[in-house]
């Protein structure tokens, strides 16, 4: 028999109930407007690139090699925008992949855990510095020292932002492939070096290809960073659209195109206002793209540990 | 002293007349910091058999065996003295004089846990040789087959060498770590309780492995299985709190053990 002080197990619903419930509820609130905020930026950002594809035939967005919105007679092609882009992107990720790998190969494998301990936090401070310090820096240090190279470098080009995002996006991508490095079992290390390999061996045969998809994760987030960056591009490499794939030409960006749009004062509703969100969607497209790319290697290399 | 160990069956290791001397270790201290994990150990590693060192958790077992191929250099701060030395060479192996790496590459190493690299079968294998730069296809496809062999994979997996290693199972792995220790013709081979991961059956396996290696390789293994010890070994170290505490013929250290230690351990009164 069960003793006689035993509870009884009472229905549910009372007062202990309800305010978890509340809570529930808040919290839930609490999440789905961030979701609903993000959702209600893309149903603009389509609806208005919608007004802006009726006026606008698809085609002629894609293939046109002219981007003169503005100009009496407006032209309507993505690509010297997108070639922008994608350029300044290249160069940065030239600078960015060989040092990044140079900052987490050092950190992770070389680096004695006190050097390491303070270069990290450092590298998290770097990350913090305002782009239109990059920019400046670009457009007033970087492109006279380039110009001592390349003499008939013009005042804006590719090339000078591209290096600097470059070097921008390296302690963000240093230190994410440092953690997809030091994330590879020690187990491995151990075996390597048992097998006789050097520190340097260890690294490059075993420790890398370990962490091969989570250091490739780091560079489409880099690139991704890099493409949707705003305030170098806008400030050192030129205002003009512009199809080339020459880094020491001038040229514009999507996001330095927008800039530039948003902060004249355009009729809500005109065409040239519609063409911000137009090309909004392209990058938010291309830099959907990367990261949905960036999760896939991450999955990946979940997988394998 | 009686004999009390009836549960352990007989080791079925003999022990030759004349042993030769692999390696003899002398005044062997060990320091993790300021911690000492291993005092003044003095013991003998015979050539082409098995030595087990045994003993509770903690006493230094790894530790010895991680001596042997200058494993405790990756850690800071830690600190050899005395002498382990190798024959025929006569070097003290632990001195600070000698690399490390050209230990490494005599004496080679299976860990607990299998840890295959996350390359394939092939490559697995072939890693000791490659990072000793050895190109020439001929000769790897021959030595990796040869080592393969002699960890009893070769028939299992000689279709899919180039499958990650990852992919086989744990017994596999194990013995596919255990031809990867062996690609390179070591003249010692370091086991680190090698099946404390494994099914019985892969465990049985590994164990015959290691008999049958011990004719061409000498080998020390740290098991914390008595069982283990007596089935695979010719001699066998008890340790106890970084001590070693008595050495010898592992039937006689089982059938006639020493110290109160030795004897209060092999019946499982503590440890
Ligand atoms: N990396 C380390 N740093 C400090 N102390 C350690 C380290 N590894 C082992 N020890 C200590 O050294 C002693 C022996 O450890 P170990 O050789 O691993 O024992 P066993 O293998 O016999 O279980 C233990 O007291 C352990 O805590
Ligand atoms: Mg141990």
């Amino acid at each position: 028999m069960p003793s006689a002080q035993r509870s009884l197990i009472r229905p549910r619903i009372h007062h202990r109930d309800i305010k978890e419930r509340l809570v529930e509820a808040f919290l839930f609130i609490c999440a789905t407007s961030a979701v609903a905020v993000t959702t209600a930026i893309v149903v603009v950002l389509v609806y208005e690139s919608a007004g802006f594809f009726e006026r606008v035939s698809i085609v002629d967005f894609l293939t046109d090699t002219m981007w003169t919105p503005l100009f009496a007679e407006a032209r309507y092609g993505i690509l010297p925008l997108l070639c922008g882009t994608l350029l300044a992107a290249g160069v940065a990720l030239l600078v960015a992949v060989p040092l990044g790998l140079m900052v987490a190969l050092y950190l992770s494998e070389f680096a004695p855990v006190k050097v390491r301990e303070s270069v990290k936090p450092f590298l998290e401070l770097l990350e913090g510095v305002p782009t239109v310090v990059y920019g400046y820096f670009a457009l007033l240090f970087v492109t006279p020292l380039l110009q001592n190279v390349i003499p008939d470098l013009p005042g804006f080009n590719v090339l000078s932002p591209g290096i600097v995002i470059g070097i921008m996006i390296v302690p963000y991508v240093g230190s994410v492939s440092e953690d997809a490095m030091r994330a590879v079992p020690n187990a491995l290390r151990e075996a390597s070096y048992a097998c006789g390999a050097t520190r340097l061996q260890t690294t490059l045969r075993v420790v890398m290809p370990a962490a091969a998809s989570g250091i490739a994760a780091a560079f489409v987030l880099g690139i991704a960073r890099a493409t949707g960056e705003t305030m170098v591009v806008a400030i050192a490499a030129g205002q003009q659209p512009n199809l080339t794939l020459d880094p020491t030409e001038p040229a514009a960006t999507i996001t330095a195109y927008i800039v530039q749009v948003a902060l004249g004062d355009l009729p809500h509703g005109s065409i040239g206002y519609q063409s911000i969100f137009a090309a909004g969607l392209v990058l938010l497209l291309i830099t959907l793209l990367f990261n949905i790319l960036a999760h896939l290697l991450r999955m990946r290399f979940r997988e394998a540990y | 002293m009686s004999a009390v160990v009836t549960a352990v069956p007989f080791a079925t290791q003999s022990v030759s007349a004349d042993p030769k001397v692999k390696s003899r270790i002398r005044g062997l201290n060990f320091y993790y910091g300021n911690l000492q994990a291993l005092k003044n150990i003095d013991m003998v590693v015979y050539e082409h058999a098995v030595t087990a060192l045994i003993g509770p958790s903690g006493c230094g077992k790894s530790t010895l065996l991680r001596c042997f191929n200058r494993m405790h250099d990756l850690t800071p701060h830690t600190r050899y003295e005395g002498e382990i030395r190798l024959y025929p060479d006569d070097v003290n192996i632990v001195s600070s004089d000698i690399d490390p790496i050209e230990v490494r590459m005599r004496i080679s190493m299976v860990f607990q846990k299998p840890n295959p690299f996350p390359k394939s079968i092939y490559e697995n294998v072939a890693y000791g040789l490659r990072v000793r730069g050895v190109k020439a296809r001929s000769e790897l496809d021959g030595r990796v087959e040869a080592a393969l062999r002699g960890a009893a994979l070769w028939e299992e997996v000689k279709d899919r060498l180039e499958e990650p290693g990852t992919a086989l199972s744990g017994g596999q792995q194990q013995r596919l770590c255990i031809a990867r220790a062996l690609a390179t013709d070591p003249e010692i081979v370091l086991f680190d309780e090698p099946t404390s991961a494994l099914d019985p059956i892969a465990t049985a396996s590994i164990e015959d492995l290691i008999i049958s290696m011990a004719g061409s390789v000498t080998i020390l293994i740290v098991t914390h299985n008595m069982q283990q010890a007596a089935r695979v070994s010719s001699y066998t170290a008890f340790m106890y709190l970084g001590e070693l505490v008595e050495y010898g013929p592992t039937t006689e250290l089982f059938t006639r053990p020493r110290h109160q230690r030795t004897s209060d351990y092999l019946t499982g009164r503590f440890g």
